[in-house]
């Protein structure tokens, strides 16, 4: 790796090493540019993983909860979550959200693009799904994407290799789909199948949601981050960036940062490029403000920290008598995107997609069961428990939420994080669309699982613990009164910073965005590159 | 909004270790026709002792109010009070009686005896991993042959 002398000046400078940090980072290696990635947190040793120990249910509830509030751990910042619905979920460190996703890696759809021209609600994209089309591609063969070919739902699109097994939940799920004559698909998953680039194939081990200790899941660090320290990229770790420092043109400087061992540092760079996602990047740009740019830093739209998206999800889940897969294979089995596009008949607009999911461990399914009313206390509880243990299935629709300036990140007054730096307060409310999606969803949710002869089905709407798609709170487009990035990634205020995660984002589309996060992500690298000698005009 | 990670030191008090004990026996108890032992084994209870660090001040704070539902001590309540006690506090207070689940679940489903009960390995899942059926891709026929179901937006790379 090339290492530059503690804080020397550098080209190109990344903040954040998740999903999309991790895709800028090598695609701009080859341009031989110095470029350095500053990260709060460290790098994941897979031994310690939860998977690797007789507790690795507990340990998903405590060091490697979802919850940054939960697990408190010197890499984290709290977020003030308590006026959401839904409580934010992330991971700190090298790889970051991608070391906990569930790597279900649908696309966006070609409709997502374009809700406004189609639809009349929220805005268009300035790109479209065939700009980001080569994008996609190159970022399946990155993370190593498992799909099978010919999928209805989507414009054709080349398959790496096998599919994640359908298992006895794919197949009993599947025929239901096949009675109702609905859309179901194997999911495309960036988990490999087979030895893929150095990676071992799946081995079902069910622990995807707390990092993958066999690498066979495509986190960033298994896939970009060593292929870019190779090719002389620095990724220093513990560094916690505090703010952006900007010069008398109005032009970025460089990042203030603590260091592990909280120092304040500085590090100078000529281009600087956010990856914080959709709540550590406007927190940092709000932290930025200065008397050039009293409202935050690139914020002339006064659109930084607004039209927060969450997608809401709704859970059904029910049990079956035949023993299913259980919390052997990757959660995630299968698709449907049967209720996506916008149906005039339906009194909501836009549409939603089904993640169908396998069973859940010994105590997962004790504490849903309780909370469920389904296991008793007291004598019944073990007759109940084998009921439902390893005979459960179920699905959460993911639903698109659309953008309202009133969900959103602000700053909050009094929670600081351990350098004292001013943490993200959440303000999110459901819309009247979100609830009827949701109300619709849990209704043919239930509808699936009665056709596959399910019993004690269960619903819960929105699930609490699910903001873990962070989207919207930077948004791109062409107008600098209407976005704060341009149409390639770049401040329409601040000429040499870009924003790649998934605060670009201007709407949701219904399904997990992390294979769009990290196209744009490439696509954004791939126009700097392009207009590198007049990248600030 | 969120748990100190640092700030919970120290133990449960005396009484709440008790109460908690009651309760977890109360939840799981042990049955002879499973051959497993309830959650207040004393294998379990010290696994859930010592395992409660993010959750300490929100079980003690539960426990303290499950105690004065039973008039200062649920474990001085005959068998029949405390399950009325205990069916009391769920019903108020859903949200801590979850917490007192999940602490006491964390443990029990990890226990080897009742890993072989329920038909676990009690062993973790890496390395050895599971076996999980692949599954017949020919049940995704009807489902081709239904055709594109994606929505036209008039872009040529639709016209497929
Ligand atoms: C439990 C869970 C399940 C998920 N499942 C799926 C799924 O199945 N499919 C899917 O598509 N998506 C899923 N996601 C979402 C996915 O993880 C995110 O969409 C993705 O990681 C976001 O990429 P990003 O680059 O925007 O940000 P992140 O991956 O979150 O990376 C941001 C990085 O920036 C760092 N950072 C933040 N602030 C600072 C600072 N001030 N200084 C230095 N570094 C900083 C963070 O530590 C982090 O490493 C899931 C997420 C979670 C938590
Ligand atoms: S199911 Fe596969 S991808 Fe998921 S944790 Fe296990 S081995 Fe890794």
């Amino acid at each position: 790796m090339w290492k530059n002398a503690m804080n020397e000046p550098v080209d190109v400078l990344i903040i954040g090493a998740g999903a999309s940090g991790a895709a800028v980072a090598w695609s701009l290696a080859e341009t031989r540019m110095r470029i350095l990635c500053l990260e709060q947190g460290g790098w994941v040793k897979s031994s310690e993983l939860p998977s690797t120990g007789r507790d690795w249910e507990a340990r998903t509830m405590e060091d490697f909860a979802i919850s940054p509030n939960r697990r408190g751990l010197a890499a984290d910042y709290p977020v003030n979550d308590d006026d959401s619905p839904i409580k934010i979920a992330n991971f700190n460190g090298v790889g970051g959200g991608t070391i906990f996703y569930a790597a279900h890696f649908p696309r966006l759809h070609p409709s997502d693009f374009c809700v406004r021209s189609l639809d009349g609600v929220a805005d268009d994209w300035p790109i479209d799904y065939q700009t980001l089309e080569p994008f996609y591609a190159l970022n399946d063969r990155m993370m190593g994407v498992s799909s099978l070919a010919g999928d209805p739902a989507y414009p054709p699109k080349d398959s790496l290799m096998r599919p994640i097994p359908l298992g006895r939940t794919g197949e009993v799920l599947g025929a239901a789909m096949n009675g109702l004559g609905w859309h179901w698909w194997p999911s495309d998953a960036a988990i490999v199948t087979q030895e893929y680039e150095g990676r071992a194939p799946c081995i079902n081990l069910g622990q995807c949601g707390s990092g993958c200790a066999q690498g066979a899941k495509g986190s960033t660090d298994v896939t970009y981050w060593p292929e870019a320290i190779r090719s002389r990229i620095e990724l220093r770790t513990r560094c916690r960036v505090s703010r952006i420092e900007t010069n008398e043109e109005g032009m970025a400087t460089g990042a203030f940062y603590f260091d592990a061992d909280g120092r304040e540092q500085f590090q100078s760079a000529e281009i600087v490029i956010m990856a914080c996602n959709g709540i550590g990047t406007p927190r940092i740009l709000l932290n930025s403000a200065s008397e050039r740019f009293p409202d935050g830093l690139a914020n002339s739209s006064g659109l930084v920290g607004k039209n927060l998206m969450l997608h809401p999800y709704a859970q059904v889940r029910g049990h079956f008598d035949e023993p299913l897969d259980g919390y052997r294979g990757s959660p995630i089995c299968t698709w449907s995107m049967e209720f996506y596009e916008t149906d005039p008949s339906r009194d909501f607009v836009r549409g939603y997609s089904f993640q169908f999911s396998r069973g859940l461990g010994p105590v997962r399914t004790a504490i849903n069961g309780m909370a469920d009313g389904l296991l008793p206390w007291g004598d019944g509880h073990h007759a109940a428990f084998r009921r439902l243990f390893n005979h459960s299935a179920g699905m959460v629709s993911v639903c698109e939420d659309l953008p309202e300036e009133t969900n959103r990140v602000t700053l909050d007054p009094d929670l600081k994080d351990a350098d004292g730096i001013p943490a993200a307060k959440i303000h999110y409310r459901l819309s009247e669309n979100s609830r009827r999606m949701l109300d619709h969803s849990i209704a043919r949710g239930k509808d699936i699982l009665k056709a596959a002869g399910a019993r004690d089905i269960t619903s819960r709407a929105p699930l609490p613990y699910a903001g873990w798609h962070l989207m919207g709170t930077a948004r791109m487009g062409k107008d600098p009164e209407r976005s704060v990035v341009n149409e390639w990634g770049r401040s329409h205020d601040v000429k040499n910073l870009f924003i790649v995660d998934g605060s670009v984002f201007v709407t949701s589309g219904g399904v997990n965005p992390t294979s769009t996060i990290q196209a744009v992500a490439l696509y954004v690298a791939d126009q700097i590159k392009k207009r590198i000698h007049n990248l600030f005009d | 909004m969120m748990t100190d990670r640092h700030g919970d030191t120290g133990d449960l008090s005396a009484n709440a270790q008790q109460t908690l004990r009651c309760i977890a026996r109360q939840m799981i108890p042990a049955s002879a026709e499973y051959g497993v032992p309830g959650a207040d084994d004393p294998i379990i209870f010290t696994d859930i002792l010592q395992s409660i660090d993010r959750d300490r001040a929100l079980l003690q704070e539960a426990l303290d109010i499950v105690d004065a539902m039973a008039g200062g001590s649920l474990v001085e309540l005959p068998e029949a009070g405390q399950v009325k006690r205990l069916m009391e506090f769920r019903t108020a207070r859903p949200d801590l009686a979850a917490a007192i689940e999940a602490a006491v679940a964390r443990c029990y489903y990890r226990d080897d005896r009742v890993m072989a009960s329920i038909g676990m390995e009690a062993r973790p899942p890496f390395p050895i991993g599971y076996k999980v059926k692949e599954g017949d891709w020919s049940m995704l026929d009807p489902v081709r042959a239904r055709g594109k179901i994606y929505r036209d937006t008039g872009l040529m790379e639709e016209s497929s």
